[in-house]
């Protein structure tokens, strides 16, 4: 893979950034801490805006150094990978992609510079895959919307100062009739719901929310009535390619730290990577976990082009998910019983990887998109 | 080959099944969550006779079968995979040898309680320089008149710091390496003996986990289990019946998590019908019950040769194999078909995916497992 000396440049600085600022905060994150702080540092070295237009105050790099951002993050914290992701992928872009330039003006350099986080609202407790079957529903009122209804499993929600949100103006029309707004937090009628207790990703909120005749202004709508589900659908690409990135993060850092623990445990006379049962796991997974780099920015690349890449993008989602899961699982047996402990990483890495399957289109979505452009002939 | 369970273990599952699901399913997540082991629960098992199922009556157990034991195990680990492993390891790993190598006045002493359940049992093996290579330890055990001298310290105790009596492996001849090491039948109140640290852990977390410490710990000469330089075997052996309870264990965690699966994939709906109608969700369960029902078969059997006293060394290691792993596969499934809810713990699923890892690490790693029956082939 041939990255610009820009791109090295940019990974190298949020390596040693995320090594320095992130690592050490980690314990704190799986106590269920919010990493604020993390993130204000992170604004302040335009990290929250990487992709982003510099007239729209964005660090105007190309789509693959943000990528690499998520992923040398994802590393070290898949949690703060997801933060950004969601963030920037979901969050920002749709507001850049089909925001009027009065509201490109309002509202992108703040997330370019993290001074808002934005978080991105379709998942209902009865519309999960199936994301058309929202039923949250925004009325017209003269000059805004009144909004009802409720979102789950919202990545920064509750600390999010922005919230896409995806609400029905017409039940009757299906996937046509829903639309896209721009909600601040503070608007009437907003509430915050249940924080969510999961498996990993620790340090990343996960809310409920509850919309209870909430009003927004008609100029926060996002793109014309109608055009809603077409918007979340545009996104998806750059969100999968991003939590794609967080997944391939993820395995690395597994892989990484298991295969150190192999040259140095040592067990009847030699290091556990002498015995083939061993170091053929290491080379199963150094594969797999190659095959995923490359599926990702092969993806990335084509995104940064300007070149379709749905089917590119969900093929890099499934796979480095997958390889996560698996290379997570293997590093857990390699660290043997200690693995199994919380005083070394193996076991966070286990439960972190699992959601890479499920969010942002679980694995049998991706094999749908992937069918799909395959009975297309492509 | 009739594959038919007589109706005492079908009596017995039943009875195991009601215990669980009335007593011990609804504390479950919220021990997980507090890493707290319920002594009570214990209790309760010993009042319906599991702690001592294959035991004599005469020394305190119902006289019942392997079989048996391993349903039990199975039935428990269904709800909570940390209560089978504290009966597995209790009855297992601390109480088998015993009945195995005691002398009649160490079944009488200790056996006897053990299978009443009013004391719980724990093995000692594992040090930190050896885990796969239990074979390299170090802690000593030094013969001074009517007693021995421990000194040492074991790590990943089952049942650590809640049992009140531990076998314990320490070498008594330090140049025989493994032929020099041997067993004993460790009281909690010895002098010198200490509980170390708890270890925090992925899974299993209401089944403590402890570090045990020798510090010049005076155990009696009569609490030698078998010969000086016997020990290895004992383990080895002692392990070889661990692994069954292992792999009822595992059995019992994938069945949970098939249950909760399917019962999921058929009230969920999208796109108009339940998820178990699409065949990418429908397969996988298809795939997931198959591997289910063989892993049980594999541990039956494997329980059905050590309860007819016939060679269970290859199979009871094929059955933990082949159990773990379709634990691990099993459980990271059931929490893909629950989807976003089931990576939350509001849902059984994700606990059920922490707690099967384990059983492809402890007692033998599927590594160990492979070799143990690559040599028997």
């Amino acid at each position: 893979m041939n990255f610009t000396e820009e791109q090295r440049m940019l990974q190298r600085m949020v390596r040693e950034f995320a090594e320095k600022e992130i690592a050490p905060f980690v314990p704190e994150m799986e106590k269920g801490a919010f990493p604020r702080e993390v993130l204000r540092k992170m604004g302040s070295l335009g990290l929250m805006g990487i992709p982003i237009p510099e007239k729209y105050g964005g660090a105007g790099m190309d789509f693959i150094s943000y990528i690499l951002a998520i992923h040398e993050i994802s590393k070290v914290s898949a949690a703060l990978g997801v933060i950004l992701s969601v963030h920037t992928s979901v969050g920002t872009y749709p507001i850049l992609a089909f925001g009027t330039e009065e509201q490109r003006q309002k509202y992108v350099p703040k997330l370019a510079r993290g001074e808002y986080l934005a978080a991105f609202c379709l998942t209902e407790a009865d519309a999960g895959s199936d994301a058309k079957a929202i039923r949250t529903r925004a009325v017209r009122d003269g000059d805004h919307y009144v909004i009802n209804g409720g979102k789950i499993f919202i990545t920064n929600g509750g600390e999010a100062d922005l919230y896409i949100l995806f609400a029905k103006t017409d039940p009757g029309l299906g996937k046509d009739g829903i639309t896209a707004f721009i909600v601040e937090k503070g608007a009437p009628g907003f509430i915050v719901g249940k924080d969510e207790k999961k498996m990993g990703l620790n340090g990343s909120r996960t809310v409920s929310l509850i919309f209870e005749n909430m009003k927004v202004p008609a100029a926060n709508r996002l793109g014309g009535e109608g055009e809603g589900f077409r918007i979340a659908m545009a996104n998806l690409n750059a969100g999968r390619i991003g939590i794609a990135a967080q997944a391939l993060g993820i395995a690395e850092a597994a892989f990484e730290k298991a295969a150190a623990y192999a040259k140095t445990r040592h067990q009847f006379g030699r290091p556990i990577a002498a015995q083939q049962g061993i170091a053929f796991k290491l080379a199963d997974m150094e594969t797999k976990i190659e095959a995923a780099r490359l599926l990702v920015y092969r993806a990335a690349n084509l995104y940064a082009e300007g070149l379709p890449c749905v089917k590119e993008a969900s093929m890099a989602k499934l796979f480095a998910s997958q390889t996560a899961v698996e290379t997570a699982t293997e590093a857990v047996q390699i660290f043997g019983g200690y693995g199994y402990t919380k005083d070394y990483p193996a076991e966070r890495y286990f439960r972190d990887a699992k959601v890479t399957e499920i969010y942002e289109g679980t694995s049998e979505i991706q094999r749908n998109v992937i069918a799909k452009w395959l009975m297309k002939g492509k | 080959m009739d594959f038919r369970l007589s109706e005492e273990h079908e009596m017995i599952r039943k009875m195991v099944r009601d215990f669980a699901e009335k007593e011990v399913a609804p504390s479950a997540a919220e021990r997980d969550e507090e890493e707290r082991f319920d002594r009570g629960i214990f209790e309760q098992m010993a009042e319906l006779g599991l702690t001592g199922i294959p035991w004599p009556e005469e020394y305190g157990g119902i006289g019942s079968d392997f079989l048996a034991y391993v349903i039990a195990v199975e039935e428990l680990s269904r709800v909570c995979a940390s209560t089978g492993v504290t009966l597995s390891a209790h009855l297992s790993l601390a109480s088998w040898p015993i009945y195995k190598f005691g002398t009649e006045e160490q079944k009488q002493k200790y056996l006897k309680p053990l299978a009443q359940g009013k004391k719980i049992g724990a093995y000692c093996l594992t040090e930190s320089g050896s885990g796969s290579d239990a074979g390299a330890m170090k802690t000593t055990a030094k013969k001074e008149g009517d007693h021995y001298v421990l000194n040492g310290s074991k790590i990943f105790i089952t049942n650590g710091g809640v049992a009140e009596i531990y076998i314990v492996f320490a070498l008594t001849d330090p140049e025989r390496k493994h032929k020099g090491v041997s067993a004993f039948i460790v009281e909690k109140d010895f002098p010198g003996f200490k509980v170390g640290k708890k270890e925090s852990k992925l899974g299993i977390r209401s089944s403590p986990t402890t570090e045990i410490i020798f510090e010049d710990c005076i155990v009696p000469a009569e609490n030698l289990l078998g010969e000086e330089g016997q020990g290895f075997k004992i383990a080895m052996m002692t392990l070889d019946g661990g692994r069954n309870g292992i792999a009822a264990q595992a059995v019992g965690i994938a069945q949970g998590a098939l249950d909760a699966a399917v019962a999921y994939a058929k009230e969920r709906h999208q796109f108009g019908k339940p998820i178990i109608a699409n065949q990418g969700i429908s397969f996988k369960l298809a795939d997931m019950a198959t591997a289910v029902e063989a892993a049980r078969l594999l541990t039956y059997q494997a329980a059905w040769l050590e309860s007819n006293g016939l060679p269970y060394g290859k199979a009871s290691a094929m059955a933990k194999l082949f159990a773990g792993d379709t634990a691990m596969k099993v459980t990271t499934e059931a929490v893909q078909i629950f989807g976003g809810y089931g990576y939350t713990k509001e849902y059984p699923v994700e606990r059920f995916m922490r707690d099967a890892k384990i059983t492809q690490i402890y007692e033998g790693t599927q590594e160990i497992q492979r070799l143990v029956i690559s040599r028997m082939l």
